[in-house]
């Protein structure tokens, strides 16, 4: 608590407990006591007759830094094989958002080998500045060689901000870059605000999987990091006019530096289920009952042009790959249209989807708490449903007709 | 050969229940578990400790006293001997925090060739704390392991990706972060739980037993700070729901469907 009465000094007047917005003042044997309400706005420190209020400077925090020297948003453009990750588009919309209404330019900080291109493209995207660190040994991701670049871009050029994607490789990196550099890092965000008055980064994310959330703050360390999920933000609109500046280098990096080396790189031979991009995902839960109820559920994803997701439950009980998966867990959608057959719509699924554009809901149980997020839902054994809703995708035109008629 | 495993003990988030009408957790009665991911660390510890001759497995966590559980569960499964750090003084720590404690548990037991997290725990999913931790202890780090050899003074894993893996290889000592679909982890045996609470197999030590350094654990070392937490707000649109015969229901799904533009 940053606000404290000096209990001799208090004489109990109460001016400070009818003046605080808070309600964070009690009086206790006729002294003021501050409760954990208190956002040290000050207003009793003023309010006070008998200056018995102060304010208490608050410890410095071990690494914290003078914030005013750190100014600009940086973006992680990670690329793969020569391609850039879809995140890092979603991250620029994003980063283009935050540097606006801070007023400083927006960098992306690209690592790669001969990726000119993407260089190009990320301005296109939004970027003022692209940092673009060229080298042979930086053609593939490591721990080891990715952290020492950016950590000696972050010593040497201060930003405030810092964002990354939540991938497999960006929530490998984070982590190690934000102990090298002793600053807070803010995993797989959902929302990111500025507050104005101080340059702060308020990072809100899902947390007791999905169950709460919680927005988080550093406010003596720079930059301010945080990972944000693939599939979350808006990606940045494609502009072929916009022009920025490239910086190209060669760091200095030898192989000794990588201590953990990738032998090799295997790309799955299966086409990856692309969820977070599918306009219409129809997913199975618990309720299918095994298995073989995902060959129903991918009948009907078929018909409607869409991909199949699932539950956590299904996946832990083996029925389907994790890479379907949907939830706090899994991957965050929000397609157009959103199927759910047979989930019960625990909070952690409902954090991955409840963002989709219209839900529809089949389950035989009424009380199931995805009716609740549904803008429609049937009540009913999905195993007459799903094969009727079938049918019927044959045969919309008929059906509108005939609802008409009875209408008129 | 010594590995450490870092676990941390967890509420069950699958049974994490929201109060209908306060709109509140209900933590009461949710039971307690060993993390999932740090459940398939611990495993690939022993399996490396049944296949080769010499091997230590030693469990370090940080948590308030009822984590000896936890550790208890682990000793029963197989592991050798429990750290548990515990001290008021880490109450609050984000996982920078969270991981100079672990550091300084890990400088405690000194000797160690491999630290094994899992990837990331269920109740705040950030997988931070073991990429800190290896940067801390200035080691190479394999995070999304799927596949483990031993070879030498070297470890080679598969390190998963979302469509793919690499292969990586790197010198001992190493940090590893294991995912669930590196093993099947094994249940504790009978004779496991008994031995686990016979002797003395868990030390519960406070932060300045370990050394740990003041500025750096806690709420007070924490660079991140909670401003406020909240249950999410659910979609709030009344939905309309079909019930009674499922081919009417049908039909009037698919003409708003067609209403919505969506078949």
């Amino acid at each position: 608590m940053a606000v404290k009465v000096i209990e001799l000094k208090c004489i109990g007047c109460g001016k400070c407990v009818r003046i605080c917005p808070f309600e964070a003042i009690e009086m206790k044997n006729k002294k003021a006591v501050i409760n954990d309400k208190c956002t040290a706005c000050g207003q009793c420190i003023e309010a006070c007759p008998v200056k018995a209020i102060e304010k208490v400077e608050e410890r410095k925090r071990a690494g914290s830094v003078n914030v005013d020297e750190y100014r600009g948003v940086w973006v992680f453009a990670e690329q793969r094989q020569g391609s850039l990750m879809n995140v890092a588009i979603e991250l620029l919309g994003e980063g283009r958002k935050i540097a606006d209404s801070l007023n400083v330019p927006l960098t992306a900080v690209l690592l790669g080998r001969d990726v000119d291109e993407i260089a190009e493209k990320l301005i296109k995207y939004g970027a003022d500045e692209v940092l673009y660190a060229n080298h042979e040994l930086l053609d593939i991701y490591t721990t080891d060689a990715y952290a020492k670049v950016i950590y000696e871009l972050v010593t040497e050029r201060k930003p405030e901000i810092f964002l990354f994607g939540a991938t497999n490789l960006g929530r490998d990196l984070a982590p190690r870059l934000s102990a090298r550099i002793h600053t807070g890092l803010t995993a797989d965000c959902t929302k990111l605000d500025v507050d104005l008055e101080n340059r702060r980064l308020m990072q809100t994310r899902p947390a007791f999987g999905g169950n709460l959330m919680a927005t988080i703050i550093c406010p003596d360390h720079r930059p301010q990091m945080a990972t944000v999920r693939p599939g979350v933000m808006e990606k940045a609109k494609y502009d072929e006019n916009r022009t920025g500046k490239i910086i190209k280098f060669t760091p200095y990096l030898v192989e000794e530096d990588i201590k953990s080396k990738v032998l090799e790189v295997v790309k799955a031979a299966k086409a990856q289920v692309a969820l977070e991009d599918a306009k219409i995902i129809v997913s199975g839960g618990r309720g299918l009952g095994g298995p073989e109820g995902f060959k129903l559920i991918k009948e009907l994803a078929d018909k409607l042009g869409g991909v199949v997701g699932a539950s956590r439950a299904t996946v832990d009980a083996g029925w389907i790959e994790q890479s379907h998966q949907v939830g706090q867990t899994g991957k965050t959608v929000r397609p157009d249209l959103y199927i759910a057959c047979g989930i019960s719509g625990a909070i952690q699924h409902l954090a991955g989807m409840q963002d989709s554009k219209v839900i529809v809901a089949i389950n035989k149980d009424p009380e199931a708490p995805i009716f609740k997020v549904a803008d429609f839902g049937i009540v009913g054994d999905l195993y007459d449903v799903i094969p009727e809703l079938v049918k019927a995708l044959d045969d919309v035109d008929d059906i509108v007709e005939s609802f008409k008629s009875l209408q008129d | 050969m010594n590995i450490i495993v870092c676990i941390k003990q967890v509420p069950n988030t699958n049974e994490v229940r929201i109060d209908p009408v306060k709109g509140t957790l209900i933590r009461e009665g949710v039971p307690s578990i060993i993390n999932p991911d740090d459940r398939n660390a611990l495993e690939e510890a022993l399996r490396i400790k049944d296949s080769h001759d010499d091997v230590k497995v030693i469990v370090l966590s940080m948590g308030p006293p009822q984590a000896d559980a936890a550790i208890r569960e682990a000793i029963a499964m197989g592991a050798d001997e429990g750290i548990l750090l515990s001290d008021r003084a880490f109450a609050g720590s984000d996982t920078w925090a969270t991981s100079t404690a672990l550091a300084a548990g890990v400088k405690y037991i000194g000797d160690f060739d491999i630290i094994f997290c899992g990837r990331q725990a269920i109740d705040g999913d950030t997988a931070q704390v073991g990429p800190q931790l290896a940067e801390h202890l200035g080691l190479p780090q394999i995070t999304y392991v799927e596949e483990l050899k031993i070879e030498g003074d070297k470890v080679i894993a598969k390190r998963a990706l979302e469509n793919g893996y690499f292969v990586i290889e790197a010198k001992m000592p190493v940090l590893l972060t294991a995912i669930k679909e590196l093993n099947k982890p094994r249940y504790p045996s009978i004779k496991g739980i008994y031995d686990a609470y016979k002797g003395d197999k868990v030390k519960v030590l406070t932060a300045k037993d370990v050394n740990a350094d003041f500025d750096n654990i806690g709420l007070e070392g924490s660079p991140t700070q909670v401003m406020r937490s909240f249950t999410p707000p659910g979609r709030t649109g009344q939905g309309e729901i079909f019930q009674g015969d499922y081919k009417e229901s049908v039909k009037k799904l698919v003409v708003r469907l067609r209403e919505k533009h969506l078949v």
